[in-house]
Protein backbone atom coordinates (compact mmCIF):
# COMPACT_ATOMS: atom_id res chain seq x y z
CA UNK A 1 0.00 0.00 0.00
CA UNK A 2 3.00 2.03 1.17
CA UNK A 3 4.55 1.80 -2.65
CA UNK A 4 1.42 2.73 -4.53
CA UNK A 5 1.19 5.82 -2.09
CA UNK A 6 4.60 6.23 -3.36
CA UNK A 7 3.88 6.25 -6.99
CA UNK A 8 0.95 7.83 -6.81
CA UNK A 9 2.70 10.82 -5.75
CA UNK A 10 5.94 10.88 -8.11
CA UNK A 11 6.41 13.03 -10.71
CA UNK A 12 5.96 12.29 -14.20
CA UNK A 13 8.98 10.67 -16.06
CA UNK A 14 10.10 8.62 -12.59
CA UNK A 15 9.97 5.30 -12.47
CA UNK A 16 10.15 2.93 -9.18
CA UNK A 17 12.07 -0.55 -9.70
CA UNK A 18 14.39 -2.51 -8.10
CA UNK A 19 18.07 -2.30 -8.18
CA UNK A 20 18.18 -5.64 -9.20
CA UNK A 21 16.58 -5.46 -12.30
CA UNK A 22 18.07 -1.59 -12.43
CA UNK A 23 21.52 -3.49 -13.21
CA UNK A 24 20.16 -6.33 -15.04
CA UNK A 25 18.73 -3.47 -17.75
CA UNK A 26 21.60 -2.22 -17.84
CA UNK A 27 23.95 -5.11 -18.47
CA UNK A 28 21.17 -6.18 -21.06
CA UNK A 29 21.37 -2.74 -23.21
CA UNK A 30 25.39 -2.76 -23.16
CA UNK A 31 26.57 -6.14 -24.71
CA UNK A 32 29.93 -6.57 -25.99
CA UNK A 33 30.02 -8.85 -28.40
CA UNK A 34 33.07 -10.88 -28.94
CA UNK A 35 32.93 -11.78 -32.70
CA UNK A 36 34.47 -15.44 -32.91
CA UNK A 37 33.66 -15.60 -36.80
CA UNK A 38 34.77 -18.84 -38.57
CA UNK A 39 32.93 -19.33 -41.66
CA UNK A 40 30.24 -17.93 -43.66
CA UNK A 41 28.27 -17.25 -40.42
CA UNK A 42 30.78 -14.63 -39.53
CA UNK A 43 29.52 -12.63 -42.74
CA UNK A 44 26.23 -12.82 -41.56
CA UNK A 45 27.22 -11.35 -37.85
CA UNK A 46 29.40 -8.34 -40.23
CA UNK A 47 26.38 -7.60 -41.87
CA UNK A 48 23.78 -7.38 -39.07
CA UNK A 49 26.40 -5.38 -37.31
CA UNK A 50 26.40 -3.17 -40.80
CA UNK A 51 23.92 -0.22 -40.76
CA UNK A 52 21.17 -2.41 -42.52
CA UNK A 53 20.04 -4.27 -40.02
CA UNK A 54 21.53 -1.82 -37.13
CA UNK A 55 22.88 -4.26 -33.82
CA UNK A 56 23.13 -0.55 -32.34
CA UNK A 57 19.01 -0.21 -31.67
CA UNK A 58 20.08 -3.30 -29.43
CA UNK A 59 22.70 -1.73 -27.46
CA UNK A 60 24.99 -4.61 -28.88
CA UNK A 61 26.86 -2.96 -31.80
CA UNK A 62 30.01 -2.38 -29.99
CA UNK A 63 32.65 -5.23 -31.23
CA UNK A 64 35.77 -5.90 -29.48
CA UNK A 65 38.25 -8.10 -30.88
CA UNK A 66 39.85 -8.66 -27.22
CA UNK A 67 37.82 -11.15 -25.35
CA UNK A 68 39.11 -8.90 -22.19
CA UNK A 69 36.53 -6.49 -23.22
CA UNK A 70 33.57 -8.40 -23.87
CA UNK A 71 30.77 -9.96 -22.32
CA UNK A 72 29.10 -11.58 -25.39
CA UNK A 73 30.75 -14.23 -27.13
CA UNK A 74 29.25 -15.04 -30.71
CA UNK A 75 30.18 -18.32 -32.09
CA UNK A 76 29.73 -18.03 -35.58
CA UNK A 77 30.75 -20.59 -37.82
CA UNK A 78 32.14 -24.38 -37.61
CA UNK A 79 34.70 -24.72 -34.77
CA UNK A 80 37.69 -27.25 -36.10
CA UNK A 81 39.77 -29.49 -33.58
CA UNK A 82 42.64 -27.61 -33.68
CA UNK A 83 40.39 -23.81 -33.10
CA UNK A 84 38.87 -25.69 -29.77
CA UNK A 85 41.38 -24.89 -27.72
CA UNK A 86 41.83 -21.19 -28.98
CA UNK A 87 37.66 -20.81 -28.28
CA UNK A 88 38.09 -22.22 -24.28
CA UNK A 89 41.18 -19.88 -23.71
CA UNK A 90 38.97 -16.85 -25.34
CA UNK A 91 36.19 -17.66 -23.34
CA UNK A 92 38.33 -17.73 -20.19
CA UNK A 93 39.58 -14.71 -20.68
CA UNK A 94 36.16 -13.04 -20.66
CA UNK A 95 35.14 -11.21 -17.66
CA UNK A 96 32.12 -12.16 -15.75
CA UNK A 97 29.45 -11.66 -16.36
CA UNK A 98 29.51 -13.44 -19.69
CA UNK A 99 27.25 -14.64 -21.92
CA UNK A 100 27.66 -16.99 -25.04
CA UNK A 101 25.23 -17.90 -28.68
CA UNK A 102 26.64 -20.30 -30.86
CA UNK A 103 24.92 -19.08 -34.24
CA UNK A 104 24.06 -21.26 -36.83
CA UNK A 105 24.30 -25.40 -37.33
CA UNK A 106 27.71 -26.14 -37.33
CA UNK A 107 28.42 -24.26 -33.84
CA UNK A 108 25.83 -25.96 -32.78
CA UNK A 109 26.32 -29.12 -33.99
CA UNK A 110 29.09 -29.49 -36.52
CA UNK A 111 26.05 -29.01 -39.13
CA UNK A 112 27.07 -31.17 -41.94
CA UNK A 113 30.85 -30.98 -41.01
CA UNK A 114 30.29 -34.58 -39.35
CA UNK A 115 34.08 -35.12 -39.79
CA UNK A 116 37.16 -36.31 -37.38
CA UNK A 117 38.34 -32.19 -37.90
CA UNK A 118 35.26 -30.91 -36.28
CA UNK A 119 33.68 -30.23 -33.34
CA UNK A 120 29.79 -31.69 -32.76
CA UNK A 121 28.99 -28.35 -31.02
CA UNK A 122 30.56 -26.05 -29.24
CA UNK A 123 27.91 -26.88 -26.04
CA UNK A 124 30.58 -29.93 -25.34
CA UNK A 125 33.09 -28.05 -24.00
CA UNK A 126 31.85 -24.81 -23.52
CA UNK A 127 28.62 -23.02 -21.58
CA UNK A 128 26.19 -22.07 -24.51
CA UNK A 129 23.19 -19.42 -23.29
CA UNK A 130 21.55 -19.33 -27.13
CA UNK A 131 21.36 -21.32 -30.09
CA UNK A 132 20.75 -20.26 -33.21
CA UNK A 133 19.26 -22.72 -36.50
CA UNK A 134 20.36 -21.64 -39.93
CA UNK A 135 23.27 -22.26 -42.58
CA UNK A 136 23.85 -19.48 -42.34
CA UNK A 137 21.01 -17.75 -39.94
CA UNK A 138 19.92 -14.52 -41.45
CA UNK A 139 20.46 -11.55 -39.40
CA UNK A 140 16.72 -11.10 -37.99
CA UNK A 141 17.26 -13.92 -36.74
CA UNK A 142 20.65 -13.59 -34.65
CA UNK A 143 18.75 -9.89 -33.60
CA UNK A 144 16.23 -12.30 -32.10
CA UNK A 145 18.54 -14.15 -30.20
CA UNK A 146 20.26 -11.20 -28.80
CA UNK A 147 16.54 -9.96 -27.53
CA UNK A 148 15.76 -13.54 -26.27
CA UNK A 149 19.18 -13.27 -24.66
CA UNK A 150 18.19 -9.87 -23.22
CA UNK A 151 15.23 -11.21 -21.72
CA UNK A 152 17.45 -14.10 -19.90
CA UNK A 153 19.73 -11.49 -18.52
CA UNK A 154 17.05 -9.21 -17.10
CA UNK A 155 15.34 -12.23 -14.74
CA UNK A 156 19.39 -13.64 -13.68
CA UNK A 157 21.10 -10.87 -12.67
CA UNK A 158 20.91 -9.01 -8.97
CA UNK A 159 23.32 -5.31 -8.64
CA UNK A 160 26.20 -6.92 -6.73
CA UNK A 161 26.37 -9.45 -9.48
CA UNK A 162 27.02 -12.28 -6.66
CA UNK A 163 25.82 -15.05 -8.87
CA UNK A 164 28.72 -14.37 -11.20
CA UNK A 165 31.03 -14.05 -8.84
CA UNK A 166 31.19 -15.69 -6.21
CA UNK A 167 33.95 -15.84 -3.81
CA UNK A 168 34.64 -19.58 -4.73
CA UNK A 169 34.51 -18.74 -8.17
CA UNK A 170 37.08 -15.50 -7.94
CA UNK A 171 39.30 -18.19 -5.92
CA UNK A 172 39.30 -20.39 -9.79
CA UNK A 173 40.08 -17.98 -11.61
CA UNK A 174 42.95 -16.64 -10.07
CA UNK A 175 44.78 -18.34 -12.15
CA UNK A 176 43.59 -19.48 -15.72
CA UNK A 177 42.18 -23.37 -15.41
CA UNK A 178 45.07 -25.21 -16.80
CA UNK A 179 43.99 -26.41 -20.11
CA UNK A 180 46.02 -29.13 -22.26
CA UNK A 181 48.39 -27.36 -24.76
CA UNK A 182 49.84 -28.23 -28.38
CA UNK A 183 53.16 -30.02 -26.91
CA UNK A 184 51.28 -31.96 -24.20
CA UNK A 185 51.06 -35.18 -26.10
CA UNK A 186 48.44 -37.19 -24.22
CA UNK A 187 45.84 -34.65 -25.96
CA UNK A 188 44.83 -36.11 -29.26
CA UNK A 189 45.33 -39.87 -28.35
CA UNK A 190 41.73 -41.76 -27.89
CA UNK A 191 43.70 -44.33 -25.68
CA UNK A 192 44.20 -41.18 -22.99
CA UNK A 193 41.90 -41.16 -19.79
CA UNK A 194 40.33 -37.61 -21.44
CA UNK A 195 39.31 -39.36 -24.12
CA UNK A 196 37.60 -42.40 -22.54
CA UNK A 197 35.75 -39.51 -20.25
CA UNK A 198 34.56 -37.62 -23.22
CA UNK A 199 33.27 -40.69 -25.19
CA UNK A 200 31.51 -41.81 -22.24
CA UNK A 201 29.59 -38.16 -22.78
CA UNK A 202 29.63 -37.66 -25.92
CA UNK A 203 27.42 -39.70 -28.03
CA UNK A 204 29.62 -40.94 -30.96
CA UNK B 1 57.37 -40.03 -74.35
CA UNK B 2 56.72 -44.02 -74.70
CA UNK B 3 59.98 -44.74 -76.19
CA UNK B 4 61.66 -43.39 -73.19
CA UNK B 5 59.12 -45.00 -70.32
CA UNK B 6 57.63 -48.00 -72.29
CA UNK B 7 54.00 -47.95 -74.30
CA UNK B 8 51.94 -49.79 -70.85
CA UNK B 9 53.05 -46.92 -68.56
CA UNK B 10 51.87 -43.77 -70.62
CA UNK B 11 48.35 -43.34 -71.06
CA UNK B 12 45.80 -40.23 -72.26
CA UNK B 13 42.64 -39.14 -70.77
CA UNK B 14 40.94 -36.08 -71.72
CA UNK B 15 44.42 -34.95 -73.67
CA UNK B 16 46.09 -35.23 -69.82
CA UNK B 17 49.47 -37.36 -70.60
CA UNK B 18 49.88 -39.15 -67.39
CA UNK B 19 52.81 -41.69 -66.99
CA UNK B 20 53.76 -44.28 -64.26
CA UNK B 21 57.61 -44.19 -63.28
CA UNK B 22 59.10 -46.62 -61.02
CA UNK B 23 59.79 -45.35 -57.36
CA UNK B 24 63.74 -45.77 -57.33
CA UNK B 25 63.51 -43.70 -60.65
CA UNK B 26 61.33 -40.45 -59.18
CA UNK B 27 64.35 -38.37 -58.69
CA UNK B 28 66.39 -38.67 -62.22
CA UNK B 29 62.88 -38.70 -64.38
CA UNK B 30 62.04 -35.86 -62.53
CA UNK B 31 65.39 -33.76 -63.07
CA UNK B 32 65.69 -34.93 -66.62
CA UNK B 33 61.52 -33.50 -67.18
CA UNK B 34 62.65 -30.45 -65.20
CA UNK B 35 66.13 -29.83 -66.96
CA UNK B 36 65.81 -30.84 -70.69
CA UNK B 37 62.21 -31.25 -71.12
CA UNK B 38 61.78 -28.03 -69.20
CA UNK B 39 59.03 -29.09 -67.25
CA UNK B 40 59.49 -26.33 -64.61
CA UNK B 41 57.02 -25.69 -62.42
CA UNK B 42 55.40 -28.44 -59.92
CA UNK B 43 51.83 -27.44 -59.72
CA UNK B 44 50.96 -30.36 -57.02
CA UNK B 45 51.46 -33.29 -55.44
CA UNK B 46 48.89 -35.18 -53.90
CA UNK B 47 48.17 -38.87 -53.26
CA UNK B 48 45.62 -41.34 -54.02
CA UNK B 49 44.56 -44.35 -51.55
CA UNK B 50 43.92 -47.14 -53.26
CA UNK B 51 42.79 -49.52 -51.32
CA UNK B 52 39.38 -51.11 -51.61
CA UNK B 53 39.61 -49.47 -54.92
CA UNK B 54 38.72 -52.44 -57.44
CA UNK B 55 41.38 -54.05 -60.05
CA UNK B 56 44.22 -51.75 -57.77
CA UNK B 57 47.29 -54.07 -57.32
CA UNK B 58 49.44 -50.94 -55.63
CA UNK B 59 47.77 -49.39 -51.75
CA UNK B 60 48.92 -45.59 -52.89
CA UNK B 61 49.23 -43.77 -56.26
CA UNK B 62 51.69 -40.37 -55.50
CA UNK B 63 50.72 -38.12 -58.21
CA UNK B 64 52.59 -35.40 -59.36
CA UNK B 65 51.39 -32.42 -61.66
CA UNK B 66 54.00 -31.17 -63.71
CA UNK B 67 53.57 -27.84 -66.28
CA UNK B 68 55.34 -26.36 -68.57
CA UNK B 69 55.22 -22.41 -68.59
CA UNK B 70 56.99 -22.06 -72.21
CA UNK B 71 54.70 -24.67 -74.47
CA UNK B 72 51.93 -24.83 -71.68
CA UNK B 73 52.24 -28.77 -71.47
CA UNK B 74 50.68 -30.56 -68.49
CA UNK B 75 52.45 -33.79 -67.45
CA UNK B 76 51.11 -35.97 -64.54
CA UNK B 77 53.81 -38.25 -62.57
CA UNK B 78 53.06 -41.08 -60.62
CA UNK B 79 54.14 -43.73 -58.68
CA UNK B 80 52.69 -46.65 -56.82
CA UNK B 81 53.90 -47.20 -53.13
CA UNK B 82 52.99 -49.95 -51.01
CA UNK B 83 53.26 -50.56 -47.40
CA UNK B 84 55.64 -51.18 -45.34
CA UNK B 85 58.15 -49.51 -47.79
CA UNK B 86 56.41 -45.63 -47.81
CA UNK B 87 59.14 -43.70 -48.51
CA UNK B 88 60.36 -41.85 -51.42
CA UNK B 89 62.95 -39.16 -52.37
CA UNK B 90 61.63 -35.55 -51.56
CA UNK B 91 61.32 -33.00 -54.81
CA UNK B 92 62.74 -29.83 -52.51
CA UNK B 93 65.90 -30.17 -54.02
CA UNK B 94 64.47 -29.80 -57.84
CA UNK B 95 61.67 -27.61 -56.98
CA UNK B 96 61.16 -25.40 -53.75
CA UNK B 97 57.89 -25.53 -53.39
CA UNK B 98 57.43 -29.28 -53.10
CA UNK B 99 58.35 -28.42 -49.12
CA UNK B 100 54.54 -27.73 -47.76
CA UNK B 101 52.99 -29.73 -50.26
CA UNK B 102 55.09 -32.79 -49.74
CA UNK B 103 54.09 -31.99 -45.66
CA UNK B 104 50.49 -32.12 -46.66
CA UNK B 105 50.91 -35.77 -47.96
CA UNK B 106 52.75 -36.70 -45.56
CA UNK B 107 50.29 -35.23 -43.11
CA UNK B 108 47.50 -37.06 -44.95
CA UNK B 109 48.60 -39.58 -45.85
CA UNK B 110 51.91 -40.60 -44.10
CA UNK B 111 54.18 -40.90 -46.53
CA UNK B 112 58.07 -40.29 -45.59
CA UNK B 113 59.80 -38.09 -47.74
CA UNK B 114 63.55 -38.58 -47.68
CA UNK B 115 65.70 -35.83 -47.86
CA UNK B 116 62.36 -33.01 -46.61
CA UNK B 117 64.70 -30.23 -44.97
CA UNK B 118 61.69 -30.28 -42.67
CA UNK B 119 58.89 -32.98 -42.49
CA UNK B 120 56.67 -31.91 -39.95
CA UNK B 121 52.14 -32.16 -39.92
CA UNK B 122 51.28 -29.37 -41.75
CA UNK B 123 47.22 -29.37 -41.39
CA UNK B 124 46.43 -31.63 -38.32
CA UNK B 125 47.99 -30.73 -34.58
CA UNK B 126 51.28 -32.39 -33.94
CA UNK B 127 50.58 -35.27 -31.61
CA UNK B 128 48.28 -36.20 -33.99
CA UNK B 129 48.88 -40.09 -34.53
CA UNK B 130 46.72 -40.94 -37.33
CA UNK B 131 46.60 -39.83 -41.15
CA UNK B 132 43.43 -38.93 -41.69
CA UNK B 133 43.04 -39.03 -45.32
CA UNK B 134 43.60 -43.26 -45.36
CA UNK B 135 40.94 -45.27 -46.60
CA UNK B 136 41.17 -47.28 -43.45
CA UNK B 137 40.48 -44.65 -40.76
CA UNK B 138 37.14 -43.81 -39.84
CA UNK B 139 35.62 -40.33 -41.46
CA UNK B 140 34.49 -39.26 -37.68
CA UNK B 141 37.83 -39.70 -36.62
CA UNK B 142 38.71 -42.08 -33.63
CA UNK B 143 37.34 -40.09 -30.51
CA UNK B 144 40.41 -37.33 -31.23
CA UNK B 145 37.41 -34.69 -31.68
CA UNK B 146 35.89 -35.21 -28.29
CA UNK B 147 38.93 -35.29 -26.27
CA UNK B 148 38.63 -32.13 -24.77
CA UNK B 149 38.28 -30.93 -21.12
CA UNK B 150 35.16 -29.64 -20.83
CA UNK B 151 34.19 -25.59 -19.58
CA UNK B 152 31.36 -25.61 -17.16
CA UNK B 153 29.44 -22.36 -15.69
CA UNK B 154 31.86 -22.89 -12.60
CA UNK B 155 34.54 -23.25 -14.06
CA UNK B 156 35.49 -20.00 -16.27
Amino acid sequence: MALEQATRDLPENVVVTKLDELASWCRKNSLWPMPFATACCGIELMATGASKHDLARFGAEVFRFSPRQCDLMIVAGRVAMKMLPVLQRIWQQMHEPKWCISMGACASTGGVFDTYAVVQGIDRFIPVDMYIPGCPPRPEQLIQAIIDLQDKIQVEGTIGGAEFETAQRQERKRALQELPMYGHSHYFHPESAVAQRSSAIGSH
Amino acid sequence: MESRFGKEQVTTFRNETRVVVPKADLLSTMRMLKEARSFDLLVEVTCVDYLNFRDATDRFGLVYVLANTITNERLIVRIMLNEPDLKVDSLCVLWNGANWLEREVYDMFGIEFVGHPDLRRILMPEEFTSFPLRKDYPMQGRGERHNFPVLTRNQA
